[in-house]
């Protein structure tokens, strides 16, 4: 049969797709159990111990491989084990890895807190410009971890260029690709080594399960994360996994009427008089809006602004939603609005925020798939009733 | 209240408005916050999840620990509680150690500058012996897998309290029904909560309690930042196995015992590890130490192919690694569970090939017996049966 590569809303519905043999189940059965048991000393059906692998693991790791477009991914129990089997996998005490500067507050508090004393060292550089990497390079960097677009501001990174540079010095690439998943960009492709998924946001799509996988092309690499991965004892929950496939198979579905929708709001805060600034790849004054057309095959669901405001302002922006659910993670059907300088990137510390460009009065938007008149009626009457809050205290400090 | 009223009467569903009696899933990544600035009791499942703290409360409480932690599993707790060291920290373990644990020591930790030692901790005064300055971690299994060599806990924590370092005990072969090591004095104890505690081997878990806040804190901070927790449906099932520890674990010694006394009194058995039997060495101070001797016993065959046939033949007894569930299992510890012991360990280990493990479980124990005496290879066929070679490999499950 001529190849015809299957479409990414057709993969999510049947990439890595096996029928249970026994029942012919239309849907993978959930294989919540411990362990199997072996026909012989030595022979089992490739399942021994679900620590190790599980068959409802395995569909979902055949499922995100095909979108990934690649061997079967490996799963975790959560984004952050990912990310923590990936540093233990390609790193030992001494070795350096080399991270975007702005990114998932978890990812630094990792470093920062476990990986540092036990000798695994990391430099943030601004990966936007790709000679920073260049320049932080020593004889110990094993790895560049890039997150594109960066949680929270949306900052991209040129992954093709970064590649170059990491296929140069013999160097691995892993690229966060949680805000876009592999619908909506393609770091394989795009020359990276290893694709890493929070599949808690939009691979779940429904804020049900914590989950995480890593994807490469690299066999002896996955051989080495799996490996890691049972020392570890990370792997993925049978039900959570289960969940996962079933939320996966909308997913290019679901993320069109993400990316409408966040297209919709963004123009309407970027016109808005109270709207100081917006971050969204899809307006063409992002100052990344070139490399989004070009790396992206969408500007995705997720909006950061900042208020002209203050930063009590802020707060009681967040304070007077009715729709917008105040909340962590992204992803998922409901709009969830945050206050990274407050919750996700609360561990970071004030002064490195500000150097980062994450201002006291940056809100994030994940966009949810309510109509989008809802949402910004919502908005609208939060923005109306927390200016209002905040001028009645400066007219009451006044007085006083 | 004794243990038995302890594992049922609890506070399944805190502050649940509908009072249930089963403690609610709470399948949810995040939670809504009533504040922007400040978070509630659960801001995200990965940090923290309704489901869990009820079973992370109940197995604390079990224990007699302050504080509980669940894992995804068994070696996610060993991980967390492995990196509360730092690059030149050294771990001394008991050298009967369980080969995925070993694994982590050797593998994992030394890329971190971390060492690990071993030593038969059952020997202490040797064992002593082996501690240095930079001993930070004491760990041990008692009694051991697969040996069932039984440790003094008590003196254990002693010496390692006297030499600054905390005292670790795998708790997963007792469960709390039957040893209570922080009572013991040790620091940190910890389950594969995918044994006993859950018993219906339909989860994957792990457990970590102490009673130290600094130590609670450390490990909470690792739980939440390295995203290891247990996920919320495994929480819910582990509740539910939970309540039955007491009359899975009577149910199942008291068929260890019978078949324990059975293969000791067999002729095609060299010899039975099992500190329930009172010619066993550890028997004494298993029984000032724990309530109960557990089901889990090891014996050695008459040859290597005896063992294998042992495995093969069994129908109850299924090929299975892991232990503590309701259904019997079998294994060679050899070449399954310890199988990925590094090399150098394995040697002074000396795990006999003829070496038999097996789990009991809750079936009828005349059964089970008579299920390991058709296994057993009978005298006539011995000679022809250990001429066989012994075509599987080491390391084919290096689990």
């Amino acid at each position: 049969m001529a190849s015809h590569t299957q479409d990414i809303a057709t993969l999510a519905i049947h990439g890595g797709r096996t029928l249970d043999s026994h029942a012919s189940s239309l849907n993978f059965p959930l294989y919540q159990t411990g362990t199997f048991v072996h026909d012989a000393v030595g022979v089992d059906k490739g399942f021994s111990y679900s620590r190790v692998s599980n068959p409802t693991v395995d569909a979902l790791e055949k499922a995100i491989g095909a979108l990934e477009g690649t061997a079967p991914a490996i799963c975790f129990r959560s984004g952050m084990a990912a990310e923590s089997a990936l540093f233990f996998s390609v790193l030992k005490a001494g070795e350096h890895a080399i991270l975007s500067q702005v990114t998932y507050g978890g990812t630094i508090r990792l470093f920062r807190e476990i990986l540092e004393p036990l000798g695994l060292h990391a430099s943030f550089v601004d990966t936007s410009n790709p000679a920073n990497v260049e320049a932080a390079l020593t004889p110990q960097t094993r790895i560049v971890f890039i997150e594109s677009p960066a949680n929270p501001i949306l900052t991209l990174t040129d992954i093709a260029a970064i590649a170059k540079i990491t296929k140069r010095h013999g160097l691995l690439l892993a690229v966060d690709n949680t805000f876009l998943t592999p619908a909506l960009q393609r770091p394989l492709e795009l020359g990276a080594d290893i694709s890493v998924l929070s599949t808690t946001k939009y691979i779940d799509g429904h804020n049900a399960t914590v989950g995480g996988s890593l994807a490469t092309h690299d066999e002896v690499l996955a051989e080495r994360f799996r490996l890691i991965r049972k020392t570890l004892g990370s792997i993925q929950a049978p039900f959570e996994a289960w969940l996962t496939l079933q939320g996966l198979k909308t997913l290019p579905a679901r993320l069109r009427l993400h990316c409408e929708n966040a297209q919709v709001i963004a123009e309407w805060l970027d016109a808005h008089p109270l709207v100081s600034r917006v971050y969204y790849p899809g307006l063409p004054s992002f100052p990344q809006y070139e490399l989004a057309l070009r790396q992206q095959r969408a500007p995705g669901g997720m909006i950061s602004f900042e208020l002209d405001a203050p930063f009590t302002t802020a707060i009681d922006v967040l304070n007077s939603v009715q729709l917008c659910s105040r909340a962590e993670s992204l992803g998922g059907l409901e709009t969830l609005i945050t206050h990274p300088a407050s919750t996700t990137h609360a561990d970071v510390g004030p002064e490195l925020r500000n150097h980062l460009g994450i201002s006291d009065g940056l809100i994030r938007l994940s966009v949810g798939l309510e109509s989008p008149a809802d949402i910004i009626a919502d908005l609208e009457q939060a923005f109306a009733a927390a200016s209002c809050s905040s001028y009645a205290k400066e007219v009451a400090h006044e007085v006083r | 209240m004794k243990f038995a009223s302890r594992l049922v009467q609890f506070d399944a569903a805190p502050g649940d408005r509908f009072r249930p009696t089963a403690t609610p899933i709470y399948q949810t990544a995040t939670f809504e916050q009533e504040h922007a600035d400040r978070f509630g009791d659960y801001d995200y499942s990965r940090s923290g999840n309704p489901t869990r703290k009820v079973l992370e409360e109940q197995i604390a409480r079990l224990e007699g620990g302050t504080h509980g932690f669940a894992f995804a599993s068994g070696m996610a707790a060993i991980t967390a509680v492995a990196r509360t060291l730092r690059t030149g920290d050294e771990i001394l373990a008991d050298s009967d150690l369980y080969g995925g644990t070993c694994r982590l020591f050797t593998r994992i930790l030394e890329r971190s500058g971390i060492n690990a030692s071993y030593a038969d901790a059952s020997d202490l005064d040797t064992f002593a012996t082996k501690i240095t300055p930079r001993t930070r971690l004491i760990y041990v299994e008692s009694p051991t897998n697969p040996l069932l060599r039984v440790i003094d806990l008590r003196a254990l924590a002693a010496l390692a309290h006297a030499n600054n370092a905390l005292l670790v005990v795998d708790n997963s072969l007792m469960s709390p029904y039957l040893q209570l090591p922080l009572s013991l004095g040790a620091d940190i104890v910890l389950h594969s909560a995918t044994k006993f505690l859950c018993g219906h081997a339909d989860v994957t878990g792990g457990a970590v309690v102490v009673r130290d806040p600094k130590l609670a804190e450390d490990i909470y901070l690792l739980q939440n930042a390295e995203g290891n927790a247990l996920a919320p449906f495994d929480c819910f099932l582990l509740l539910r196995g939970l309540k039955t520890l007491k009359l899975r674990v009577d149910a199942q010694q008291r068929n260890t015992l019978a078949i324990a006394e059975f293969l000791a009194a067999d002729p095609r058995v060299e010899q039975v590890f099992y500190p329930g039997l009172k010619s066993d060495p550890g028997y004494s101070l298993q029984h000032r130490q724990a309530s109960g001797a557990g089901s889990v016993l090891s014996f050695t065959t008459q040859s290597a192919a005896a063992a294998r046939a042992v495995a093969e033949q069994a129908r109850m007894f299924q090929i299975c690694v892991s232990f503590g569930s309701l259904h019997s299992t079998i294994s060679l510890p050899g070449c399954m569970s310890h199988a990925s012991v590094p090399t150098e360990i394995a040697a002074s280990r000396e795990l006999p090939p003829e070496l038999v493990r097996i789990s009991v479980g809750i079936e009828d124990a005349e059964d089970l017996i008579a299920d390991l005496d058709q296994a057993l290879p009978r005298p006539a066929l011995r000679r022809a049966e250990s001429d066989l070679q012994l075509g599987w490999d080491r390391e084919v499950r290096c689990l």
